[in-house]
């Protein structure tokens, strides 16, 4: 009899063997053990008012729904300049999908459905990513060439997105080190995915063809957490020079990830930079997973290369199954596939991510390449097993399977079956060699699932529509005289200023500082005052209140100064903001009528402490000596605000 | 060195590329007023300017970089790179239909062109095959390079040797001929070909491409097994242009030769006939006629090959306030024929009339046809039309103008005898000149109306 394998006791054994440690609890010396490394590529849509290569308008954007007609197109693989054809390309074509595209007039023209050649590229566009290029202290090249990168997946009528160089070469600095910028791109933003079924993807062409910028960094980050610092820096570069979009989507990043003995892995798409630590600690750890695999297979199949899967088709003379989805795929004439994995037992269980294992890297592949949508394989060593012991043995039976094989049965259209087989052998195959390059896509939770292979440079082809563009001297110092100051320094400035560093992070996301320091420059306003009121009482206020379309924050500006020319104490701000931020066009006088703000000279405040001395009754158990200025402060703040600073008259109390 | 390690290089960034000793394909490592580059310098398009050179980075995208910020470059390391379209030898079936590929230079499969940056195309059998594997599976392809040559530079010489080298395969016993085309003036060539090569036994199908091949989405290899299905498989044996209907990937339409015109300086679904409907759609499964009257596909051999065509004709496009100093240069240049594209249904101004008798007078056939593209010249309706014909204009029916261009070069070419030319060009051959203009001859709908708009939400355009 051969040893009964429990899959729940498997992936929790595995887990401890590769040391997993959840975030909260990990160390830098368990990323130093691991050898995490990771890189940035962060993407960020330029505020113009057209497209980078037509002349639709930007920033408009359709319900998945919402469209005036639909294209069809299909992608096929060409050569890469170099004569090789691209590893992505080669399993997007695999998939055989049927592509179509939701038009809508008002942010779609020809160009966008490839069906019209690219316009010269938007001059205001590129002058913005010169400016970052030169925030980023990169390289600027003498010639822009505009590039073809190759996507095919759908993302881009034509098959490729027109990118181009700016820079090479760069720097940015963290608080405690640099890291170095690979390079920046100018490029044109792809369409928005509605729906992916079987061999059918739509998109929306909406925001195709606006204008982006992709700063890609090596990978110098050594733990999570600075890979978020770095991320962070990037975005509140590039909102320093106050012409990037804000809002969902405007700016994305994709992580790369790898371990010691790993491969690159890219994280697409992750829409928060709150996500990153979590992401990347548990690639790292995935990564560390398929090596203890590999490591594993190897001891037990040192010779892969022969390694071969062996299959049979399942009817239901065969075995009849009660899970009610393979026994829907029987009723409906679905195709129904068991497969043998030599070796494989206790691997497929094997921990590969939070509630994860080994077979979803199958599963997930399956799906991608074989276009079978999840639920998509059952197999023999499922946590939550559906398979009765004795279907099981049956299987196990029918491929003649030895004692350490594993077995998985998929299902699907029988003209996907080969595609999955395929698949199934391929993946396999790759955990006899470790970590495969891929981009995977991520989840909330910190986890990710198999996006594609991972494309190399052998995707890029010149853009033969599209003339090179020079870039002279004069063009790059007229730009780089009006560069924003560096966030690094702003940040120092901050710190400086004794402002609490809670607020760095909305002071920088929303390019505040520049508003900041000119209000305690020009108008005497408190250093650290100025920085907590944006930092702690503006996003307060932010949260809690709806904006007027008519807010906009110079209206700060406008506040202070008031104050200062009334001679109000600018205590006063915290209370009129409220109402300065959901009526930004109210006169301040009218502001102040209404938080019932009454004009007292100072003098009659201070008079009246010494009758609230007589007033203050002490309470009788708990004596505090504080208890008679506090109560006293509390009864003078509303007549003070404005009128005397809070310190003074707390002064006067003693 | 020899100049081949320079390609495209010319002027200042020669020179740089000499003073360091650096050659294309070699890998450089350059440092300029704005820092430092590595990558392999790639050749330079012969167009652009000398100032740059263009280095493939690392990560695989390309840049330039001005000669004049170069402060010093080396070569580190040297590896030519060879583009090759994958090439396999393609399948024989002895039950697929043979189907001959004549190449005249489009771009149904390509590659790129580092002299101009531009894509050149890739023809044998074996690179076709390597790049659209499922043509093996519609025909057994021989393949023939007569030139290489934009669709723009076609001409006469190219028209005669088509003809002559379709007039062979026939001969030969083929079963359709497929003739890959630059598409701005396939509609020109199909015209021509309709005349010269008469009454022929099989498919001679035009196709090209509005996306080079080079590129993931584009409809070159759907239009190439479009075109190899009818030319095998079809039934309709007459020289036709077989390009995408709608701009989706639905359906290739077949067009008859004669009433085809490219419509759109880029769109996939540019090619439309005029003043009817298509003769057919084809898709992977097979040609559906949507005309009830083709010539059918036959087993004899019986072709008429008629390689001839005058040089000396002229296809002159009115405008208001057009000098008849221009007609008169064509009469004194020698001129044999001049069709005309005139307003409405067919006129032109009163100043030209002196220059129009003095044509006409020496010999020169004057013909006219409408820049309005549909419908037909009809010169008795107005008394601008019934002057002109009174001076020996004489109208093309509904003949599209650059048909009767090609179609007057053809008569020309056979006879100087201005009646049997009259007898000729009004002899319709392959509807270039129809009876009839159909109910859904004239279809161009216009956007924004509620029922187009309906129409196009619904049927994928």
């Amino acid at each position: 009899m051969p040893a009964e394998l429990d899959p729940r006791l498997n992936y929790e054994a595995t887990k401890e063997a590769i040391g997993y440690v959840s975030r909260h609890n990990a160390t830098q010396s368990d990323y130093d053990r691991l050898g995490f490394m990771s890189g940035l590529e962060v993407h960020q849509q330029l505020n113009t008012s057209r497209k980078l290569f037509c002349r639709c308008p930007t920033g408009i954007y359709q319900e998945p729904d919402d469209y005036d007609a639909e294209i069809i197109r299909h992608m096929r693989p060409t050569l890469g300049e170099l004569g090789e054809h691209d590893s992505t390309a080669l399993m997007e074509f695999k998939t055989r999908k049927t592509i179509i595209y939701r038009v809508k007039g008002s942010t779609a023209c020809t160009y966008e459905i490839d069906d019209a050649a690219p316009f010269l590229i938007n001059q205001e566009a590129l002058a913005q990513a010169i400016e970052i290029s030169l925030l980023c202290r990169l390289n600027i090249v003498g010639e822009v060439h505009i590039t073809r990168k190759h996507y095919l997946d759908g993302s881009i009528p034509a098959g490729f997105q027109r990118t181009a160089i700016i820079g090479v070469e760069g720097e940015i600095p963290l608080k405690d080190k640099n890291i170095r910028v690979i390079q920046l791109c100018i490029e044109e933003d792809t369409c928005r995915e509605v729906s992916d079924k079987g061999h059918v993807r739509v998109f929306r062409t909406d925001r195709m063809g606006m204008p982006l910028i992709e700063i890609v960094t090596y990978p110098d980050m050594v733990n999570p957490d600075e890979v978020m610092e770095a991320c962070n820096y990037i975005r509140f570069l590039n909102r320093s020079t106050g012409k990037v979009r804000t809002g969902m989507g405007a700016a994305r990043q994709d992580v790369n990830v790898s371990c010691k003995g790993g491969a690159r892995v890219e994280i697409k798409g992750v829409a928060h930079t709150k996500w990153i630590p979590e992401l990347t600690h548990n690639e790292v750890f995935r990564q560390y997973a398929l090596l203890n695999i590999r490591a594993r297979l190897l001891e037990s199949y040192p010779d892969w290369k022969n390694w071969k899967i062996s299959s049979q088709k399942i009817s239901r003379k065969d075995i009849q199954f009660k899970y009610e989805p393979l026994a829907f795929a029987q009723r409906d004439k679905l195709t129904v596939y068991a497969v043998n994995l030599p070796g494989f037992k206790s691997i497929l269980s094997h921990f590969t991510q939070p509630g994860k294992i080994f077979a979803d890297e199958i599963s997930d592949r399956i799906k991608v390449i074989a276009c079978i949508d999840k639920p998509n394989m059952v197999h023999s060593e499922m946590i939550n097993s559906v398979l009765e012991p004795e279907t099981i043995k049956k299987i196990e039976s029918l491929l003649h399977a030895k004692e350490n094989d594993a077995q998985v049965i998929i299902w699907g259209p029988s003209g996907d079956i080969p595609t999955a087989l395929e698949t199934i052998e391929e993946r396999c195959i790759l955990a006899f060699q470790g970590v495969p390059k891929e981009t995977r896509k991520s989840f909330k939770d910190g986890t990710t699932i198999f996006e594609r292979v991972l494309p190399g440079a052998n995707r890029m082809y010149p853009d033969t529509d599209s003339p090179p563009i020079p870039l002279k001297d004069e063009h790059i110092e007229e730009i780089r005289k009006q560069l924003p100051e560096d966030v690094i320094d702003r940040y120092h400035k901050l710190k400086n200023w004794n402002v609490p560093e809670d607020t760095y992070i909305y002071i920088f996301k929303k390019n505040l500082f520049p508003l900041a320091e000119r209000i305690v420059n020009e108008l005497d306003v408190p250093p650290s005052f100025c920085g907590t009121f944006f930092g702690h009482t503006l996003k307060n206020i932010e949260g809690r209140y709806k904006p007027s379309s008519a807010f906009n924050y110079k209206t700060i500006y406008g506040l202070f100064k008031f104050l200062k020319e009334k001679g109000l104490d600018f205590e006063l701000a915290k209370k009129m903001m409220p109402v300065v931020y959901q009526y930004p066009k109210m006169e301040f006088d009218s502001v102040l009528v209404n938080i019932n703000y009454k004009p007292v000279k100072k003098k009659n405040i201070i008079d009246h402490i010494s009758f609230l001395k007589k007033k203050f009754i002490p309470k009788r158990n708990h004596r505090n000596p504080n208890d008679e200025n506090n109560w006293i402060m509390g009864q003078l703040r509303q007549a003070a605000i404005g009128n005397m600073s809070l310190t003074e008259l707390a002064q006067h109390l003693k | 060195m020899s100049d081949d390690f320079f390609q495209g290089y010319k002027g200042k960034a020669l020179k740089t590329l000499k003073k360091y000793q650096v050659r294309v394909w070699g890998h450089v490592h350059v440092n300029t007023t704005r820092g430092v580059f590595h990558g392999t310098i790639l050749p330079r398009a012969e167009n652009d300017d000398s100032n740059h050179i263009v280095l493939k980075i690392p990560s695989g995208y390309n840049l330039g970089i001005n000669v004049a910020n170069i402060i010093e470059m080396t070569e580190t390391d040297y590896k030519k790179v060879s583009y090759k379209i994958a090439e396999k030898k393609f399948p024989f079936s002895p039950e697929l239909p043979n189907v001959k590929l004549f190449g005249t230079g489009g771009t149904i499969a390509s590659r790129l062109d580092y002299r101009t940056g531009a894509v050149i195309p890739a023809f044998s059998p074996g690179e076709l095959y390597g790049s659209v594997p499922e043509l093996a599976s519609i025909c057994n392809l021989s393949t023939e390079k007569l030139f290489s040559i934009f669709s723009e530079n076609m001409g006469p010489d190219q028209y005669r040797k088509l003809a002559i080298a379709i007039g062979k395969e026939i001969e030969s016993g083929i079963d359709g001929i497929v003739i890959a085309h630059g598409t701005d003036t396939m509609h020109y060539t199909a015209a021509v070909l309709t005349f010269m090569v008469q009454n022929p036994p099989i498919p001679i199908v035009l196709v090209g491409s509005q996306r080079s091949s080079d590129r993931p989405s584009s409809d070159a290899a759907l239009n190439l097994m479009y075109a190899t299905t009818a030319a095998g498989h079809g039934n309709i044996a007459e020289v036709m242009v077989c390009m995408f209907g709608s701009t989706s990937d639905k359906y290739g339409f077949l067009h008859r030769g004669t009433r085809v015109r490219k419509m759109h300086s880029s769109c996939r679904s540019t090619f439309r006939t005029l003043s009817d409907h298509p003769l057919a759609t084809v898709t992977l499964d097979g040609v559906k006629p949507l005309k009830s009257k083709y010539n059918q596909r036959r087993k004899d051999k019986k072709v008429k090959i008629l390689p001839f065509f005058e040089e000396k004709v002229a296809l002159v496009y009115y405008y208001p306030n057009m000098q008849p100093d221009i007609i008169e240069m064509m009469i004194e240049r020698g001129y044999r024929g001049i069709i005309i594209a005139g307003t409405g249904l067919g006129h032109i101004n009163k100043p030209l009339y002196p220059a129009i008798e003095k044509a006409v007078k020496n010999n020169i056939a004057v013909y006219m046809t409408v820049q309005t593209l549909w419908g037909y010249a009809n010169m008795f309706v107005y008394e601008t039309g019934r002057d002109l014909i009174a001076k020996g204009v004489i109208p093309a029916e509904n003949m599209l103008p650059e048909v009767a261009y090609i179609k007057l070069g053809w008569a020309l070419g056979q006879t100087s005898d201005l009646e049997e030319v009259k007898r000729i060009m009004l002899a319709p051959v392959n509807d270039d000149i129809t009876l009839r203009e159909p109910y859904n001859g004239y279809l161009v709908y216009q956007g924004g109306v509620p029922e187009v708009e309906e129409f196009i939400r619904k049927v994928h355009k």
